[in-house]
């Protein structure tokens, strides 16, 4: 999986581009606006993190222009502007997601996981498995091990979202702007309530158990070992 | 620069202009008088002398040399004093007939107009006379002369002018005595306002642009320059309250966490424990990455940008949406959640403002309120408009700290342990202000209930 980080901040791109590089990605870095419109528009990547505010060319130029070239790889919006309507502007000038400064690496790995996964996965099923787990989007249905599992619309939401993004780290910020379109955290830890609630009804009577809590990034959904 | 005279060479060119526009308007209006007055009288006598002399022509052709001479001779002698002159001479200008003793002088050309001088032989008038006249050759060589004696008429153009470059006079030293007084007022007045500029520029920023009481424009000029230094100085006012605020609440955690790395280095290089003292640091760079999160939402709810992007908001799933993520964690704590929503009730607003500030209040009311307690929200039209409350029968707050609670960085010292920024209702209160909103604290005997009251909203009914 390639990458292209394009942040002028060097210590902070060293620091990004370690943490990809030992996550398993391969890592091209632009430290300016110029640059990284080059790379972007002539290399092939995976997905790319642009920084918002950079010297020569505008983050979101950027991606407008290799949009505009009909270049359609995932893009992680990074901006020390941590206000609504930046990040509503980072979204209609064609970005995937949109992550404010200062972040914590998992959240970042977390959601370029997501945005690979996004752009993969082609038509939306209607069905979602996860070893004896199972989820009927059309019926609104789920059953472990063939048993139905009664679930709150916000609840089923949730493990649908946990679902869709199995076997890998869903951050707790991830999940409120998922599942509730929140875009700001709460003062209080509300997240780790629900996944205790849904955890409660999914995994209890169950033996094996699918929720797994990551620590200090989030939650991860997935087939027991 | 000298200010004082840099206002006198002010002063002295907007004199000039109003002077120079002052006098061009006065020449002008004396211009006319006089064209209208001695112009008209002038062309009078001209229109009656052309008359007599066309009638005396007349008179020539139909009754000869014989007939003119006579008619001459009538009317020379019915004009005493010889207020109008008539002469007829031979082809060499001897004097046939009339009152003139001889042919001017300025008359010998042609016909035409002439003003001449006519001398008297002494006597009781003896001045010379100014005379005005037209020249007729006649068919066989006698020449006419008819004039009017334009004496008076000349002396009266004299007075005339006089009196009219004395009004000049007057209007221009008026009108300079006048730019100057007005010039010097007006600049007084903005000089005013610039020495106000410069004191607060200079750091004084509690000076005023003091107004002088008229009512003016120049006191409404005062008036909003000092509106506007009014709202800076509230702004900076508030601006001081957050960097005290972040000095006391982002000092305290960023120490801790100096010490602690401080501390870690000291002891025994163990991964272990450095590890450890690593998840900690990161914990706390949460918390203060918390504080200026809400610090900037709050600012960002003062700023008032967001008031052209606002959208029709569905406060019923604004606060159900709210509820159901903080039901699970009430129910938790052994609290029980009651839920009054009234459907259908909007405001035009900002989403993500709107939903932080609900869910801070029941993030509030949560996490102060005991087990066995009750949490509820009420979603209800209100007297004036829609209305938000989320009431609890915890400890409340005490009346006298309600104002003071809606302060950044105020907290209770009791709740001084609990986790949270101390900024969560001030944001509150920012966000109901930029929705023209209004947050009210209130005893729910026994408990808080915390009410934002919408404006109604024009042009549509809340149920």
């Amino acid at each position: 999986m390639r990458v292209l980080v394009i942040e002028d901040d060097r210590e902070a791109a060293a620091f990004l581009s370690k943490g990809l590089e030992e996550s398993g990605y391969a890592v091209d870095h632009a430290g300016d606006g110029t640059d990284g419109l080059h790379l972007a528009a002539n290399e092939r990547y995976d997905v790319m993190i642009v920084d918002r505010m950079l010297p020569g060319l505008d983050g979101l130029s950027i991606v407008e222009t290799i949009r505009g070239q009909g270049i359609a790889t995932p893009v992680l919006i990074l901006s020390a502007l941590d206000q609504v309507d930046e990040r509503v502007r980072g979204l209609k000038a064609g970005g995937d997601d949109y992550l404010a400064k200062p972040y914590s690496f998992a959240e970042l790995l977390a959601r370029i996981e997501a945005l690979l996964r996004r752009a993969n996965v082609g038509t939306a099923e209607t069905r979602l498995r996860v070893a004896d787990l199972e989820m009927d989007l059309l019926a609104r249905t789920v059953k472990r091990a063939g048993k139905i599992i009664d679930l709150q619309p916000r609840e089923f939401r949730l493990l649908e979202y946990l679902m869709q993004n199995a076997s890998h780290v869903v951050t707790r910020t991830m999940m409120l702007e998922a599942v509730w379109n929140y875009h700001f955290d709460p003062q209080t830890n509300v997240i780790d309530v629900h996944i205790s609630r849904l955890r409660a009804k999914v995994d209890k009577e169950f033996g094996a158990p699918l929720l797994h809590t990551v620590r200090g990034a989030g939650y991860c959904l997935r087939e027991p070992d | 620069m000298n200010p004082i005279k840099r206002l006198g060479g002010s002063t002295v060119r907007f004199a000039l202009v109003y002077l120079a526009l002052f006098g061009l308007s006065t020449s002008a209006v004396l211009g006319f008088v006089y064209t209208t007055s001695v112009g008209v009288i002038d062309s009078q006598t001209d229109h009656t002398i052309e008359a007599e002399i066309t009638g005396l022509a007349e008179h020539y052709r139909q009754n000869g040399l014989i007939g003119l001479t006579e008619i001459v001779t009538r009317r020379s002698r019915g004009s005493p004093g010889r207020r109008n002159m008539y002469l007829v001479t031979d082809p060499r200008f001897a004097p046939v007939a009339g009152n003139l003793s001889r042919w001017p002088n300025e008359a010998r050309d042609g016909p035409g107009w002439i003003d001449f001088l006519v001398e008297t032989k002494g006597g009781t008038d003896a001045r010379p006379q100014v005379a005005r006249a037209r020249i007729f050759f006649l068919a066989d060589g006698f020449h006419l002369l008819v004039g009017r004696d334009t004496t008076e008429r000349s002396a009266f153009r004299k007075r005339m002018t006089e009196a009219l470059l004395g009004a000049l006079a007057l209007s221009v030293a008026l009108g300079a005595a006048g730019g100057l007084l007005m010039g010097r007022h007006v600049l007084r007045r903005i000089d005013a306002i610039n020495r106000t500029s410069r004191g607060i520029l200079g750091g004084d920023l509690k000076r005023r642009v003091p107004i002088g009481g008229s009512g003016d424009e120049f006191d409404q000029l005062a008036h909003n320059l000092n509106a506007m230094l009014d709202r800076i100085a509230g702004l900076m006012s508030g601006m001081r309250e957050v960097a005290n605020g972040i000095a006391h609440d982002l000092r305290s955690p960023i120490s801790r966490l100096r010490a602690r790395l401080e501390v870690t280095l000291l002891g025994k290089a163990d991964p272990e424990v450095y590890r450890h003292a690593l998840q900690e640091t990161i914990a706390e760079t949460d918390t203060i990455l918390e504080t200026f999160n809400a610090l900037l939402a709050i600012s960002l709810a003062e700023s008032r940008a967001l008031r052209a992007e606002f959208a029709e908001i569905d406060l019923a799933s604004l606060a159900t949406d709210a509820v159901e993520l903080y039901q699970p964690l009430a129910e938790e704590k052994g609290q029980r959640v009651s839920l009054e929503i009234e459907a259908g009730l909007v405001t035009l607003g900002n989403h993500s403002l709107l939903s932080q500030a609900v869910a801070n209040l029941l993030d509030n009311a949560v996490k102060y309120t005991p087990a066995g307690g009750t949490v509820s929200i009420i979603v209800q039209p209100g007297i004036a408009g829609p209305e938000i409350a989320v009431a609890d029968d915890g400890p409340g707050i005490p009346s006298d700290f309600r104002q003071k609670a809606l302060r950044r960085f105020t907290r209770l010292e009791a709740s001084r342990q609990a986790p949270g920024s101390g900024l969560g209702l001030s944001l509150v209160a920012a966000v109901a202000e930029l929705h023209d909103a209004t947050l009210h604290l209130e005893d729910n005997g026994p408990g808080l209930r915390a009410v934002l009251r919408f404006a109604p909203r024009l042009g549509s009914h809340s149920k």
